[in-house]
């Protein structure tokens, strides 16, 4: 397979039509512009591709639920201030059960902040966002390469659980260009009994969120709720990084991880013992992962481009069993390996 | 043998309405059932009910449907129609749904000149919350959340849905009935078929808006809820044609791209 050099933006775009999603709703919002564009290009060469562009975030959320019902693979893509306006739509498409992908390339926050990568939507991501009884699948690529891959992997899931699914990327993942193989995607599997495409001359079907009824409404809750329990079992995913023989271990994602290796590449060369753990689900969070972990290493570092939201999702899973100290630059601030790994050798120092 | 000139439409299930005594909503939803029996479409049909009183028409009509979100079914039928274009798409929409907190994705698919129905009541009044003022609340109209009637001053005006839709030069068919009398009610029905038959024929956006009866929230008998309609509500919101392009050639779906 060739290896292709493309910009982050276009490789999620490029996945996603590879991965068959043949319905596309946008709107224009920096930086994540250039993958509205790749599917306003490309969705026409693609044989009953749709794309519009949508009057408003909350018309592209509400047009992709239709789509999904529709039997189609579906997605939209958005920035913070944007995904804030998508949440009525991602709640309803998690109570209707409609699978479909969001992607969240970050910008600084919160209100309309700025357009430079942060990390602040995790809270957001990954506890739901929208009201109500819900979770969202969130992946959080590390690379060109992620992109690609999450981005086919988060249609499979989307479809197999009947539920939206988040990519969780920012500015710096979106603008960077680099080198990437597109897998074979797999055939879909998603059973027509869950498309509404007129009743033929059977019976007719329908689609709700509105549960009148408490015994229903609570019933519903509830099989929800048992799927996010199948869903943290089996599909929680992390990369961990020289932690063997780890005497530290830095907890990041995303691009933050990215920078973490690099800090850890200069540390290292020091003979300082730091490894890294990095969550690829953010939702479910690989917290059983962690805690294992921590029965071997005592001291971990949360690097976010964020004020720590993450780091709940870390002191949860660690229950007190580690020390974690953290560092974190939000509003787009975004730092050197060269930095980080000053911010890393002083706490190794103190630990050691 | 005798011959059925009245029956219970097969596109409308047995269930009992859960609307008021009175409510026009039955009437407009066995209209749409009756149009969607004769034109032979039930099969082929998807309905995009709202949120507001007729959330749960899924319960009566006996066609594919999915509950949108307040305001959104215009967003949901254009993407459903998009990728089945072969299948007759309508959203069934209230004036809280359609103008106010709406407005953007119904206005927009209008101006799309996307190939789906509007079937638009306009009652004056949210019905499902209570009685509140609707933007198409008449002047001095009183509501729970404009006690001393309609103000210009603080409330604005009622918006006028046809009119503003007929100037959108992506809609083809716009048409205001009331369902306050039987002729009433034929004309509605008459513009429903009109509205289904021009997005079967690929023309474009088609919208119907009802004149309809909320005695709950009126405080008036069904029979002075029609008189309503005529005497006060009509001169507002003036029955009619506001647009009609189905009879022009070039106005076809060829556009879409």
């Amino acid at each position: 397979m060739n290896k292709i050099l493309m910009s982050g933006n276009n490789v999620i775009g490029e996945a996603a039509i590879r991965a068959g999603c043949r319905f596309y709703a946008g709107y224009p919002i920096t930086p994540q512009n250039e993958l509205t564009e790749y599917m306003a290009e490309h969705m026409r060469n693609a044989e009953g591709g749709v794309f519009i562009q949508s009057e408003s975030e909350v018309a592209a959320i509400n047009m992709i639920a239709g789509a999904a019902a529709a039997g189609v693979r579906v997605m939209t893509s958005s920035s913070g201030p944007g995904i804030s306006l998508k949440q009525e739509g991602i709640s309803s498409m998690a109570a209707q059960e409609l699978p479909g992908i969001i992607v969240n390339i970050m910008r600084g926050g919160p209100g309309l902040g700025n357009i430079l990568p942060s990390q602040g939507d995790y809270f957001q991501a990954t506890r739901g966002g929208g009201h109500g009884d819900y979770r969202t699948i969130v992946f959080a690529p590390g690379s060109c390469q992620e992109l690609a891959d999450l981005t086919m992997d988060a249609f499979d899931l989307a479809d197999k659980y009947r539920t939206p699914a988040m990519i969780l990327a920012d500015g710096m993942m979106g603008q960077m260009m680099e080198p990437v193989i597109f897998k074979k995607p797999k055939p879909r599997q998603y059973p027509e009994k869950f498309m509404l495409r007129g009743a033929g001359s059977g019976k007719s079907k329908f689609i709700r969120g509105l549960l009148l009824d408490p015994v229903d409404s609570e019933a519903h809750n509830w099989k929800l709720a048992r799927k996010y329990e199948v869903i943290s079992e089996n599909e929680t995913r992390c990369e961990e990084h020289r932690i063997d023989d780890a005497k530290l271990v830095i907890v990041a994602y995303g691009t933050a991880a990215r920078i973490a290796k690099g800090a850890i590449k200069r540390l290292r060369s020091h003979d300082m013992k730091i490894g890294l753990f990095r969550p690829i689900t953010l939702w479910p969070f690989p917290e059983m992962r962690l805690r294992t972990l921590s029965e071997k290493v005592n001291n971990f570092l949360v690097f976010e481009m964020s004020t720590g939201q993450m780091l709940e999702d870390v002191r949860l899973a660690l229950q007190g069993y580690a020390d974690i100290e953290f560092h974190g630059r939000p509003g787009g601030a975004v730092p050197t390996p060269a930095e980080l790994a000053n911010v890393i050798a002083r706490v190794y120092e103190q630990k050691d | 043998m005798a011959k059925i000139v009245f029956k219970h439409p097969e596109s409308l299930k047995e269930n009992i309405f859960h609307y008021c005594p009175g409510c026009g909503h039955s009437i407009v939803h066995r209209l749409v059932a009756e149009v969607i029996d004769e034109m032979g479409i039930r099969g082929i049909t998807i309905g995009v009910p709202p949120a507001g009183c007729a959330v749960l028409a899924y319960n009566y009509f006996d066609v594919d449907m999915i509950e949108a979100l307040h305001g959104r079914g215009p967003a949901m039928a254009t993407a459903i129609k998009r990728c089945l274009p072969d299948r007759l798409v309508f959203s069934y929409q209230g004036d809280g749904d359609l103008a106010a907190i709406g407005i953007a994705e119904s206005f927009h698919a209008a101006n799309r000149g996307e190939n789906i129905s509007v079937i638009f009541i306009n009652n004056a009044v949210y019905g499902m919350t209570g009685g509140q003022m609707a933007p198409t609340t008449m002047l001095n109209q009183r509501s729970t959340t404009t006690p001393a009637g309609r103000k210009q001053a603080v409330d604005g005006y009622p918006v006028k849905v046809s009119e503003i839709f007929s100037r959108l030069d992506g809609a083809t068919y716009v048409e205001r009935c009331a369902v306050s009398s039987p002729t009433g009610v034929n004309k509605t029905k008459k513009a429903i078929r009109k509205a289904f038959q021009c997005q079967m024929a690929g023309l474009g956006f088609s919208l119907v808006e009802v004149l309809s009866l909320c005695p709950t929230n009126w405080k008036l008998s069904s029979v002075d809820s029609c008189k309503y309609i005529d005497e006060v509500m009509s001169k507002v919101f003036p029955p009619g044609v506001y647009k009609d392009q189905t009879g022009q050639s070039g106005k076809t779906a060829e556009a879409r791209p």
